[in-house]
């Protein structure tokens, strides 16, 4: 334990040194990050005021304030492994990695965590302005609100295990790009980025629940602005425990595949 | 000495299966439905053991399956069949022991961050192969003297030059002390200096830690300064095993006689085949077998100055062995 403790000292170290060489692209990667939500803001809200204040039970200042704990959830639970994994087959490079005596997830967890660490106070920044334009109305629960830093919590967690499993995509085929685009899309409308999943038919919501999409970021977003019942947050907790499990098992079934299939055709 | 090899290899194979198509818009369009797949025996076959502590070179012409040997060995590739020990360990289970012991260094291969000193990567593997503080330090400073590494490794990676990343990337190679270590062309690319630098460096690493080293290179330099005995593969079979000198005395049919005469006025070729003659410095190319005779004659028939006589360049034998047909 005391051992993997240093090995995430140093993995820190090394991850926020390499970052902060990239500025730039870290601006340029915030910029983008926040004018997802911002997009969707401003028509929903123009939206709820051109049809007498209200769609669906949210209110302008509820779409904003929607967003803007969107955007920090968001922030908190996206991951890049993705991208990562398809250049590192492609490249060779994971063989370095393969041969470090030390899985590789905890460089990758290590490396997440420092980015999102880093661009922290850019996101709260541009998360105080929205505050100002936007005026968004809170309604606060405090059991909710207790509630709210663990279901954060497992809503990372999971996403990151099932971002990871895909990422070993990889392995299989020189085609990730692809498989990224259909899951991407597929999130923007499951995980409630382009809308509250409340206002979204059906068959959506349905899909988003059975997937873990709406548990990776419209859950832990509900439950903070107040939306959910008591019962509601268990569930979805519930659900998210049931996620971890799944994808710790599916993870590990399918990076032994994926390195039996690197080993067998030529790393 | 132990007795049980560090490393053991008995009828190691490895086969890729490739799509095969052919060019052209038709092919393409019929390799939709059907492939065509075709079986590349990189190593066929190959037995042979390395003794703890020694320094064997691993040589072959380009796609002969030195990689591919060197990625089973180190545990990337999975063998198609055949038996293979690295220290008692089955490398392709990449169990954390084992890959404590070992490293391997390729050119492609890069473990040093790209965008931060090379001190921080080396930080980073004292965490990951958790080398105590102590033997860390010692291992840093030995290294960094060895390879006159001190004003490197404070400068970002990608600052650095090809042969200053060289001798950073063997440095992270070797912090943990591995008692096996597989050197692909380690000294591609580099200048002469630089080479030898690594060279030497290389033979000391193995007298102080008594480490084995199996070594591909293209270089006969490293090959004639490091090792005693040179394994020699072609189209994935075994070649040749055993000691370099042997190798020499037995592909060499010819030796070369250097005469250092007055003048080239001289007709030689009674003598043997003239490579060439520049101020009186002559070269000639003998039949082993007549080398003594061919001398002897030149000292009795010419105002010779100086004479020497050398085997043929190390390039030139290993070429002669290549152009032999695998058993």
């Amino acid at each position: 334990m005391k051992e993997l403790r240093d090995i995430y000292v140093q993995q820190f170290k090394t991850s926020f040194a390499s970052m902060l060489q990239y500025r730039a692209a870290l601006v340029i990667w915030l910029i983008g990050h926040i004018l997802e939500p911002l997009i969707s803001l401003v028509v929903w809200s123009a939206v709820s005021r051109s049809s007498g204040g209200s769609v669906g039970g949210f209110s302008a200042a509820d779409f904003a304030a929607y967003f803007l704990v969107l955007m920090l959830v968001n922030h908190a639970t996206y991951t890049w492994v993705m991208f990562t994994y398809e250049y590192q087959v492609r490249q060779g490079t994971l063989s370095s990695v393969l041969l470090r005596p030390l899985h590789p997830i905890h460089s990758d967890i290590a490396d997440n965590v420092s980015s999102k660490l880093i661009t922290l106070p850019g996101v709260l920044f541009v998360a105080a302005i929205l505050m100002v334009v936007f005026r968004p109305a809170f309604h606060f629960v405090p059991w909710a609100m207790a509630a709210f830093l663990p279901a954060l919590f497992l809503a990372f967690i999971v996403r990151f295990l099932v971002e990871w499993t895909l990422a070993l995509a990889a392995f299989w085929t020189t085609r990730v790009s692809a498989v990224n685009q259909v899951y991407f899309v597929a999130a923007l409308f499951l995980s409630g980025q382009i809308a509250p999943l409340s206002l979204l038919p059906f068959p959506v919501r349905l899909a988003s629940a059975i997937l873990p999409f709406r548990w990776t970021v419209a859950f832990p977003v509900e439950l903070f602005l107040g939306r959910l019942t008591p019962v509601q947050a268990l569930t979805g907790m519930a659900a998210q425990s049931a996620w971890l499990i799944l994808s710790l098992v599916l993870l590990r079934f399918v990076w032994r595949a994926g390195v039996k299939v690197y080993s067998a055709v030529g790393a | 000495m132990e007795s049980s090899p560090a490393i053991r290899i008995r009828n190691l194979s490895k086969t890729f299966v490739v799509t095969k198509r052919e060019a052209g818009l038709r092919a393409a369009l019929r390799s939709l439905v059907h492939r065509r797949r075709e079986e590349i025996r990189a190593v066929d076959g190959i037995s042979f053991d390395l003794a703890p502590g020694e320094v064997v070179g691993f040589l072959g012409p380009n796609g002969a399956g030195k990689t591919t040997t060197l990625k089973m060995l180190s545990g990337l590739l999975h063998p198609t069949s055949g038996e293979l020990a690295v220290l008692g360990y089955l490398p392709w289970k990449r169990e954390k022991a084992f890959l404590r012991q070992i490293t391997l260094v390729m050119g492609q291969r890069n473990q040093l961050v790209w965008d931060i000193p090379a001190a921080d990567s080396f930080e980073l593997n004292r965490a990951i192969y958790r080398i105590p503080a102590a033997d860390y330090r010692r291992t840093v400073d030995e290294l960094a003297d060895l390879l006159e590494l001190k004003p490197l490794l404070g400068k970002p990676v990608r600052n650095l030059s090809l042969g200053e990343r060289m001798k950073c990337e063997i440095a992270v190679s070797l912090l943990h002390r591995p008692q096996v270590v597989f050197l692909d062309e380690p000294t591609i690319g580099l200048d002469v200096t630089m080479q030898r630098r690594i060279r030497s460096f290389l033979a000391e690493y193995n007298r102080r830690n008594g480490a084995t080293i199996l070594l591909t290179s293209h270089y006969m330099a490293d090959v004639e300064a490091l090792c005693r005995r040179v394994i020699v593969i072609h189209r994935g079979r075994l070649l040749y095993d055993g000691q370099l000198s042997a190798l020499v005395r037995s592909f060499s049919a010819h030796k070369t006689i250097v005469v250092q005469l007055g003048d080239c006025q001289a007709d030689l070729r009674a003598y043997g085949e003239v490579v060439s003659c520049e101020d009186g410095r002559a070269t000639l190319r003998v039949a082993k077998a007549e080398t003594a005779r061919v001398t002897e004659r030149l000292l009795a028939d010419l105002p010779v100055i100086d004479l020497t006589v050398e085997d043929p360049p190390l390039e030139e034998v290993i070429e002669r062995v290549f152009a032999q047909e695998p058993k």
